[in-house]
């Protein structure tokens, strides 16, 4: 059994009503201080986003009460209405869905070419190829930050969105994991296109393609979320306003004089985060894939 | 399965009963071969080489010279100083509070956080059902979290006055410290925040772990009167080995480029004390001391290295297999050989 197909056991597909026969007396039932030390505990990790959400609706005067109240008082969308008036929050929020798109496709594309031919071919240089790429995700970023820069700006790129995205289209990390999910395909498979004529370019869009589906939404939506979330190079590039990500827009606008409005900065952080935390909500099991089927095996 | 793909790869010429064996009796077939997967990589190893490889080598070429933002415009000038530069960097002071607050980081946090994560994902896979996708989703909400939003949100949280920390500690008859303002506790308030923001990766890599322990394993030793406890000490980490391993590795490496946390919460202070190594290249950077900061990146590098391989010394496999594994190690090389 995959890393996947346990997964998606795991969750109640196919397959889930066998695990259950099988954990039958050995498994301890679940106690109920299981529940209430879990619970505790997602209490502790996703209040923060709660307290963000319900202190983004306060007036700064609540805000600033003590003892904090937890439910506003008199809910009010002020803050965000203010925020949007003194940030142009729309362009920024193009900005961060143009680059994590561009980025987005660029890796599907690039990564799992090269992932394909180092799962499925054999050809001279192949071991080193990869040995090369797997070592490169063991560098620091503050290797490259300074020289990366240096080019970009030599290419005349700085400020332009070839340069918050070409950086990023060809990342070690979606070879590994679109290699590891192409290993798993049987040989035979792409043995019996082989024999039967078909050019590798053909195999590879009309048969690994298809099939590498659950792998390809992994790769995409990690790939999305991450240079969604990625901040310091947008930050070094982005040096005007209409070129800012959200991350960036919010960073240079909480730190300085603005830093003590509250109210403010959280619906900031509210914009930020909600629409993230939707995209993952609906698509959470390719998480769950997507680390599974890298991390183990 | 990976590790026979490797052995498979790396035994040119080996005696493999595989259809690639096949392949490599038409040397004219391998060729052709050769030069189309070169052509599926080539996109891939272009942006590669440019934007990756380039400014590594680049950087390496930095961190040997003396290197200014102002030479530029007169590459020339820069003189070769060979290791100069990582001597100077060992020997600086505030260097060295870097790499003691980065230490302290990483020798706190990354047990701290494996612990916390293979506990919940242990009573996680406890044979709970009920609201189990609930839980793993709730636990992993702040790893798809922008580190601008959750630094907003927690330098709310950790306010002396009106933060949520210090009013629940409060309750408890704590009085609160001024987190991010107090040298002792600017560097915990780090670490606990870095622990929420990287257990849910490790939870669902532990769960995936969980899931190869055989049952039957338990089911043995509770006959026998095992505890649970007992259970869990003798079978489940035993037999996660390599799942704690693989994740203390990921953990490790990111920890200990800890940056994102002091540069958006506490630029490093309060009087340093939250400067990690990866925060003190920056700032070099920034002053535009070009060798001098590449050479510090690189002893950042090495230090990832290095943490990784204690891991491995510490976590890897032990007894029989490890002296299977020297053994395939050995037997390797002489397959690859003409």
């Amino acid at each position: 059994m995959s890393a996947a197909e346990r997964v998606e056991a795991r969750q109640g597909g196919p397959g889930s009503r066998r695990r259950t026969a099988q954990g039958g007396f050995g498994e301890p039932r679940p106690h109920p201080v299981a529940y209430a030390v879990l619970g505790l505990g997602l209490v502790v990790v996703v209040s923060p986003f709660v307290w963000m959400a319900l202190s983004s609706l306060k007036t700064e005067g609540e805000i600033r009460q003590v003892p904090p109240t937890w439910w506003p008082e008199a809910p009010t969308f002020d803050n965000f209405r203010e925020l949007f008036a003194r940030l142009d929050f729309p362009q920024f929020f193009g900005n961060s869905a143009l680059v994590a798109t561009a980025v987005t496709l660029g890796n599907l594309v690039f990564c799992s070419m090269l992932g394909y031919v180092l799962a499925k071919s054999e050809f001279a240089g192949k071991k080193l190829l990869f040995r090369v790429v797997l070592g490169t995700l063991m560098i620091p970023g503050m290797v490259t930050l300074v020289p990366l820069f240096v080019l970009v700006a030599n290419m005349g790129l700085v400020n332009t969105y070839w340069g918050l995205v070409l950086p990023f289209l060809a990342a070690p990390f979606g070879v590994f994991l679109m290699r590891q999910f192409f290993l798993g395909l049987p040989d035979e498979l792409i043995d019996a296109a082989r024999v039967d004529g078909a050019s590798e370019a053909r195999i590879f869009v009309q048969i690994a393609v298809p099939l590498a589906k659950p792998a390809l939404a992994t790769l995409a939506i990690i790939t999305f979320l991450g240079s969604w979330n990625n901040f310091l190079w947008p930050l070094v590039v982005a040096t005007t306003e209409e070129k800012y990500t959200l991350p960036v827009a919010l960073a240079l606008y909480s730190t300085g004089q603005n830093q003590t409005d509250f109210g403010l900065l959280l619906a900031g952080a509210t914009v930020v985060v909600v629409p993230v935390l939707i995209v993952f909500l609906a698509l959470q099991r390719f998480f769950v894939q997507g680390v599974a089927m890298t991390g183990i095996k | 399965m990976s590790a026979q793909a490797a052995l498979r790869t790396g035994a040119h010429g080996a005696p493999v009963r595989s259809a690639q064996t096949a392949v490599r009796r038409h040397p004219p077939l391998y060729r052709r071969r050769t030069l189309v997967a070169w052509g599926f990589a080539l996109p891939f190893v272009l942006l590669f080489l440019t934007f990756t490889a380039g400014p590594v080598l680049m950087s390496l070429a930095m961190a040997l010279t003396d290197l200014r933002s102002r030479d530029l415009r007169s590459p020339l000038a820069v003189d070769f100083v060979g290791l100069e530069n990582v001597r100077a960097v060992l020997a600086d002071p505030l260097f060295r509070k870097a790499a003691a607050n980065t230490a302290y980081f990483v020798l706190v946090g990354v047990p701290l956080t494996l612990c916390l994560a293979l506990a919940v994902a242990t009573v996680l896979n406890s044979g709970i059902t009920r609201l189990k996708t609930l839980f793993r989703v709730g636990y992993y909400m702040p790893v798809v979290t922008s580190i601008v939003a959750i630094a907003v949100v927690w330098r709310f949280l950790l306010h002396p006055d009106v933060g949520l920390v210090n009013e629940v500690l409060g309750w408890f008859g704590i009085d609160g410290p001024n987190w991010l303002e107090s040298t002792t506790w600017a560097m915990p308030a780090m670490i606990a925040m870095a622990t929420w923001r990287s257990i849910g990766t490790l939870i669902v890599i532990f769960l995936a772990g969980l899931q190869g322990v055989p049952a039957s394993l338990h089911e043995a030793a509770a006959l026998d009167g095992a505890g649970a406890w007992q259970r869990f000490r003798y079978i489940t980490v035993p037999s996660l080995r390599p799942t704690i391993l693989f994740g203390a590795v990921i953990t490790g490496i990111g920890y200990v480029q800890f940056f994102e946390e002091p540069f958006v919460m506490t630029q490093g202070g309060p009087l340093n004390s939250t400067l990690s190594v990866a925060f003190q290249t920056y700032n070099q950077f920034g002053f535009g001391n070009y060798g001098y900061a590449a050479a510090m990146s690189y002893v950042l590098f090495v230090a990832v290295v290095l943490l990784t391989l204690l891991q491995f010394r510490l976590l890897g496999e032990r007894d029989e297999p490890r002296r299977r594994r020297r053994r395939a190690a050995r037997d390797i090389p002489e397959e690859v050989g003409p």
